[in-house]
């Protein structure tokens, strides 16, 4: 088969939706952003909310995600695209609102709009990027660094009576009322891509059908501050950051509501 | 239909200003002296009315936010605060200028600095109106001097806002937050719907048609000579608010010997002194500020040195005195009088340290009057800081 049959339409499997436009990513080679990225843009298109969503964007490597899809963005200040994202829908309540966000942004400073976010039961949804390092910044400690883990900030390997513990904040989130769906999940391999993929779309959902907010954890790469090639950093993150954050539900209130 | 007075706070005017003018959301967050503001919008609870949404935030950092957020939307967006809390949101209001994002912040300004005292204060002028917040930007900054430009200022604001696409600052006192007066509020105004915010505020983020590229709020900008570009944009915004929007009133200056400057609740204390110097024979003059940033330089030079001196009085150590000073290129001699930390001057007081520090001599017997306007009542004034005193921090 010549490559003119198979780019056929009808031959295609894999097509990149429509709202990841074409400027370049400048996210480093492995990093798990650009699916994220892909999923959500794809999740929008589906459900047909290319022109009612509003993403709200984090500071962190993320903070160019208003570069690449299509949709109308507010750019946060650091660690508020929970409050930002509060008020965007409270004022426009038939919109799709999601925030996408890091672990420093979401889980160090800011930790109180994210938990008063989901104690109020926000109607969005914050997709949350868990790769243990702050990125944009040159790899320094994150709040979800494991204990152990060289940084920039720890360059002799976290440590609990310097540092304290790894945060597992979406376990926190967990326990609030307003939470209806947590999840943690990963993109290193298709299998998982799918199941991330569903975890969005339900999130996407339930804030469409106003069930509260949901939080899609997605434990991540970051070859670069981890200082691994992407195949080493994949590996390394199923072996270690599953340990610590292992995958699937931690809540899940939606069901045959 | 006969106009319909009513006598409240300041702060409860702020409150019905905002869902009359058609105010989209309010997000704030308790502090004294002027949780009646939020107090008083849960009490009415718009959103059963005209729609408008009303929370409370878990901290000022977040309410800012969520002012951001919808600013973002091109919605009529406001938060109130006392100066501790307003500290808290230079971080949004930063943000804000920089998006060239609109919006109503209120500051009911109380003594510090740090966690300071409930009590009045003008110690945030500085702040207020020479950054507050990082970067070169400015606020549109309103003070008010009565019950009723509380109310009218909210209406002024957003407008203002909206028309130069820059955050706008009430700051106030807890003497005119709290001191009840007459007023006649502003009659209602439908909220934009989304189909005329999208008309008005074409930037405003509120879902991409397929019609229009993408919006984005932000102010990031990594490339240095965009962001240099940006910044001469801004700056030539804020040029223009100063050739056009410079408000001031002038009460009793035909021909003074002597002028006040005073903005706010000092401006009614000082109404009071221009009697008090009257009945003693000397004719001041006393020109309030209505806009701090824009600040009225002109009009103070052009007053001002006609003079024989200048008092600016501000419950404060000297902050606006700087901008007096600047004004009248230091051609007539400008002193300053102020009390600290909450306290505030008996009109009398003010007229003698004004007597002491500009060497002005009097005789009791060239008592004339003056046209002062109307000035706070000092008994009025004791009500109010006795008042403050019963609340909590």
């Amino acid at each position: 088969m010549d490559i003119q049959e198979i780019i056929k339409p009808e031959n295609l499997v894999y097509a990149k939706p429509k709202l990841l436009n074409d400027n370049p990513m400048h996210y480093c080679p492995g990093c798990s952003h650009g699916v994220v990225h892909k999923l959500a843009a794809e999740v929008i298109e589906e459900m047909g909310l290319e022109d009612k969503t509003i993403g709200v964007a984090p500071v962190g490597c993320a903070v160019f995600a208003y570069n690449y899809i299509d949709i109308d963005w507010v750019e946060a200040a650091h660690g508020r695209a929970p409050a930002v994202a509060t008020a965007v829908k409270r004022l426009n309540p038939d919109k799709m609102v999601f925030t996408y966000q890091g672990d420093g942004d979401l889980a160090a400073i800011g930790t109180a709009e994210t938990i008063h976010a989901a104690n109020r039961g926000e109607n969005i949804v914050i997709i949350f990027i868990n790769n243990g390092i702050y990125g944009m910044t040159g790899g320094q400690m994150a709040p979800t660094t494991l204990v152990g883990m060289k940084t920039a900030t720890c360059p002799h390997g976290r440590n609990v009576e310097l540092n304290g513990y790894p945060l597992k904040i979406s376990n926190l989130i967990a326990q609030l009322d307003g939470a209806c769906y947590v999840t943690r999940q990963s993109v290193q391999n298709a299998n998982a891509v799918k199941k991330t993929k569903k975890a969005l779309r339900k999130a996407f959902e339930n804030a469409m059908n106003r069930k509260g907010t949901s939080v899609v954890e997605v434990v991540s790469t970051c070859a670069s501050g981890w200082k691994m090639t992407p195949d080493q950093a994949n590996k390394w993150m199923e072996v270690h950051m599953f340990e610590k954050y292992p995958l699937g539900d931690l809540k899940d209130v939606t069901e045959g509501n | 239909m006969a106009e319909e007075v009513k006598l409240m706070k300041g702060n409860e005017a702020i409150a019905h200003a905002a869902i009359r003018y058609g105010c989209d959301g309010y997000f704030g967050y308790p502090i004294t002296p002027q949780s009646e503001v939020m107090e008083t919008l849960m009490d009415e609870a718009p959103w059963e009315t005209t729609g408008m949404v009303v929370l409370q935030a878990e901290s000022e950092v977040a309410a800012i936010n969520m002012v951001y957020g919808g600013a973002a939307c091109g919605k009529a967006v406001m938060t109130s605060s006392s100066s501790p809390g307003v500290s808290l949101k230079q971080e949004g209001i930063s943000y804000m200028a920089g998006a060239e994002l609109p919006g109503l912040i209120v500051n009911i300004m109380r003594g510090g600095p740090g966690l300071g005292t409930i009590q009045p204060s003008q110690a945030d002028y500085f702040q207020t109106t020479k950054g507050g917040g990082h970067g070169d930007y400015r606020l549109i900054t309103l003070a008010p001097a009565s019950v009723q430009e509380m109310a009218d200022f909210v209406k002024l604001g957003f407008d203002l806002s909206f028309k130069y696409c820059n955050p706008a600052m009430i700051l106030s006192d807890g003497i005119i937050g709290q001191m009840m007066e007459k007023v006649v509020l502003p009659d209602y105004q439908p909220r934009r719907s989304e189909e005329q915010i999208r008309k008005d505020c074409p930037w405003s983020t509120l879902g991409k048609p397929e019609s229009r590229g993408r919006n984005v709020i932000t102010s990031l900008e990594l490339d240095s000579a965009e962001m240099e570009k940006n910044n001469i944009r801004f700056q030539k915004k804020y040029k223009e608010i100063e050739e056009n929007e410079i408000r001031y009133e002038e009460i009793n200056c035909e021909n003074p010997e002597y002028l006040i400057v005073a903005f706010g609740s000092s401006a009614r204390i000082c109404q009071k002194v221009m009697e008090i110097a009257a009945s003693e024979g000397v004719k001041v003059g006393l020109l309030r500020p209505i806009t701090l940033w824009p600040y009225p330089y002109k009009a103070i030079h052009d007053l001002g040195v006609k003079v024989k001196g200048i008092l600016c009085m501000e419950l404060n150590a000297g902050q606006m005195i700087e901008d007096v000073r600047l004004a009248v290129e230091c051609k007539v001699p400008v002193v300053h009088y102020g009390r600290l930390g909450g306290i505030v001057p008996d009109p009398s007081e003010v007229w003698e340290a004004m007597k002491a520090k500009l060497d002005i001599k009097t005789s009791h017997s060239d008592k004339t009057t003056a046209e002062t306007g109307d000035s706070i009542d000092p008994d009025q004034l004791k009500e109010v800081i006795s008042n403050l005193n019963k609340m909590v921090p």
